[in-house]
């Protein structure tokens, strides 16, 4: 699958504000068609990471390249292929929104006859196509971020970098703006951060961790679900002892969380499940309940980002 | 590229309230000493036209009106330049231009060049008050661009030491007040001439903004007035840039 162009590279990217590493030795590449979302805690380095890929902030050395063009060598070429989104949509609230999307286009020198053109595909791709002569000031949020996502995609950028795109939005429009950004990885690469956890599940090929600075976790979304499948869950009315269940092949361990519940956790790609009914049936274990637990990207974010959270230790060790 | 930043400059001003207002008060205000001049000149007329080598008309209408002009906009400028990058920061606006294909350098001439765009407009109001005058007789034509000239230039050493201060806050007020600070302590820089230090009086004086305007305005047109000018706006506009990189870089 990732036999594909590279499109953005980082390597060991660091920042430091004064005294405080807001981002150190983050690496990772994103393929063209690639949705990547980023995760991470509240001051985690997230929008840090997403600006210095932006341009908006300069990295200290030769870490970052779009497209195979070093960010700082030739920045005006970098940044061109680019489309950036900030937490704060940088909107103009006194133009109206096609004024506001012309302006966007030239500034990411699209030619002069071809700004119309990208104007429509623009509106028509987020939804503004009836709100061309509305003042942005006088949009609600959500169109604000609509306008957002268009400034961003306004020049067909190679690269989509999209910071917390959905927050504020009611759910509908939470739906549309997923459904764009999957639409968009299909021709663009997509970074997107977010603080929500079903998001990410919902719309992206890859999902990485960032904790204090450091990428703690880089890994396929679909690879993480497969490992995931890993424990089910087993209710019995009469249970045999634990050990007979542990016989079971692909059972690597079981544990007992209550009375007459196990938890099995098994080993990778393993199902014991079929095997397990008949040896309930033919041993009369009165079984109720049989589910497989997945566990969650929501417990893999916690298990990584909370643990260490009690000592204030150093970055060094959160890595 | 840095006439796209200079034309959204523009165009966010004249959708203000701000530019409106300050076109109508300064034009009210002028016109007020222009006529007050005008009255004046026809007052001493008879006893001007029995001198040999008197004033004209130029003299005594076009540079006190231009020298009122030059201090009303030493008030205005600030308000004018004090947004231009502290309420794009506020605003969370910069990103864009950060983020854009542009340097560090069309962002600053652009901003520049779009708020000069507005100067030049209240300039060229100012200057129709005189030429208004032809109808009724003669200008001296060298003195009236010599004026002119001379009031574009204060008023681009004023912007771009606005645009500068601009850059360094968040805040517009702090950025026009510093602005207005500013402007006004190099105005009244000669001031200290009767401090008896020779060295430094010449100094002061040269360094005041007004020294090289009343030069102009008499109709000296001195290349070294100009090149002053000059100077004093690409200073600020060169550190207005470095500012901005400065930002972006890591502290």
């Amino acid at each position: 699958m990732h036999t594909s162009e590279v499109l953005v590279r980082v390597e060991g990217l660091e920042r430091r504000y004064g005294e405080a590493v807001a981002v150190a030795g983050v690496s990772f590449e994103v393929h063209r068609g690639e949705v990547l979302g980023l995760l991470g805690p509240n001051g985690a380095g997230k929008s840090t990471t997403m600006q210095i890929i932006a341009g908006a902030l300069a990295p200290s050395a030769d870490q970052v390249h779009i497209d195979g063009l070093d960010i700082l060598d030739h920045p005006i070429a970098a940044k061109g292929r680019i489309g950036y989104l900030p937490e704060q949509p940088p909107l103009y609230r006194e133009l109206t929104v096609d004024e506001y999307l012309r302006y966007c286009a030239r500034l990411h020198r699209v030619p002069r006859g071809e700004v119309a053109a990208a104007l429509v595909r623009a509106r028509e791709r987020c939804g503004l196509e009836a709100m061309g002569h509305r003042l942005i000031g006088n949009l609600s949020k959500g169109y604000q971020q609509r306008v957002g996502i268009a400034q961003a995609i306004i020049h067909n950028p190679a690269v989509v970098i999209l910071d917390e795109p959905t927050v504020g939005l009611d759910p509908i429009q939470i739906r549309e703006i997923r459904q764009l950004i999957r639409e968009l990885g299909g021709e663009h690469s997509v970074i997107l951060s977010t603080h929500i956890l079903p998001e990410v599940q919902a719309v992206c090929d890859r999902v990485q961790i960032i904790h204090r600075g450091r990428l703690v976790l880089n890994e396929d979304l679909k690879a993480l679900e497969a490992r995931s499948e890993a424990e089910l869950l087993v209710r019995l009315t009469a249970p045999p002892a634990a050990e007979v269940l542990e016989r079971l092949p692909g059972v690597a361990r079981v544990e007992t969380p209550a009375d007459g519940v196990f938890l099995l956790h098994l080993t990778a790609g393993a199902n014991p499940a079929p095997q397990l009914v008949q040896d309930a049936v033919a041993g009369d274990w009165g079984l109720v309940e049989l589910s497989p637990r997945r566990r969650t990207l929501e417990e893999v974010f916690v298990q990584l980002t909370a643990g260490d959270d009690a000592g204030h230790d150093t970055p060094e060790a959160a890595a | 590229m840095i006439l796209t930043i200079a034309g959204r400059e523009l165009r966010s001003l004249f959708l203000s309230p701000l530019a409106w207002s300050v076109l109508a008060v300064v034009q009210l205000i002028l016109a007020y000493v222009f006529l007050i001049q005008v009255e004046l000149f026809l007052q001493w007329q008879p006893r001007l036209a029995a001198m040999e080598g008197a004033p004209g008309a130029t003299d005594i209408i076009v540079a006190p009106l231009f020298r009122t002009a030059a201090i009303v906009l030493l008030l205005v400028v600030p308000l004018l330049t004090m947004r231009l990058v502290s309420e794009e920061r506020r605003g969370r606006t910069l990103a864009l231009l950060l983020s854009a294909p542009v340097s560090m350098t069309q962002i600053v001439l652009g901003k520049y060049l779009g708020v000069m765009g507005f100067l030049m407009v209240l300039l060229g109001l100012t200057v129709l008050m005189p030429l208004s005058l032809v109808a009724g007789g003669g200008l001296d034509w060298g003195l009236l661009a010599s004026g002119a000239i001379g009031l574009a230039l204060v008023v681009a050493a004023f912007a771009a030491a606005g645009l500068f201060l601009s850059t360094l806050t968040d805040q517009p007020t702090v950025a026009g007040v510093s602005t207005f600070g500013l402007l006004l302590l190099l105005w009244i820089l000669d001031w200290a001439g009767g401090t008896g230090n020779e060295a430094a009086t010449e100094a002061f004086t040269y360094l005041s903004l007004l020294t090289h305007y009343d030069a102009l305005l008499k109709g000296v047109f001195d290349s070294q007035d100009v090149i002053y000018y000059v100077l004093f706006s690409a200073t600020f506009l060169v550190l207005g840039i470095r500012r901005l990189d400065a930002e972006r870089l890591q502290e």
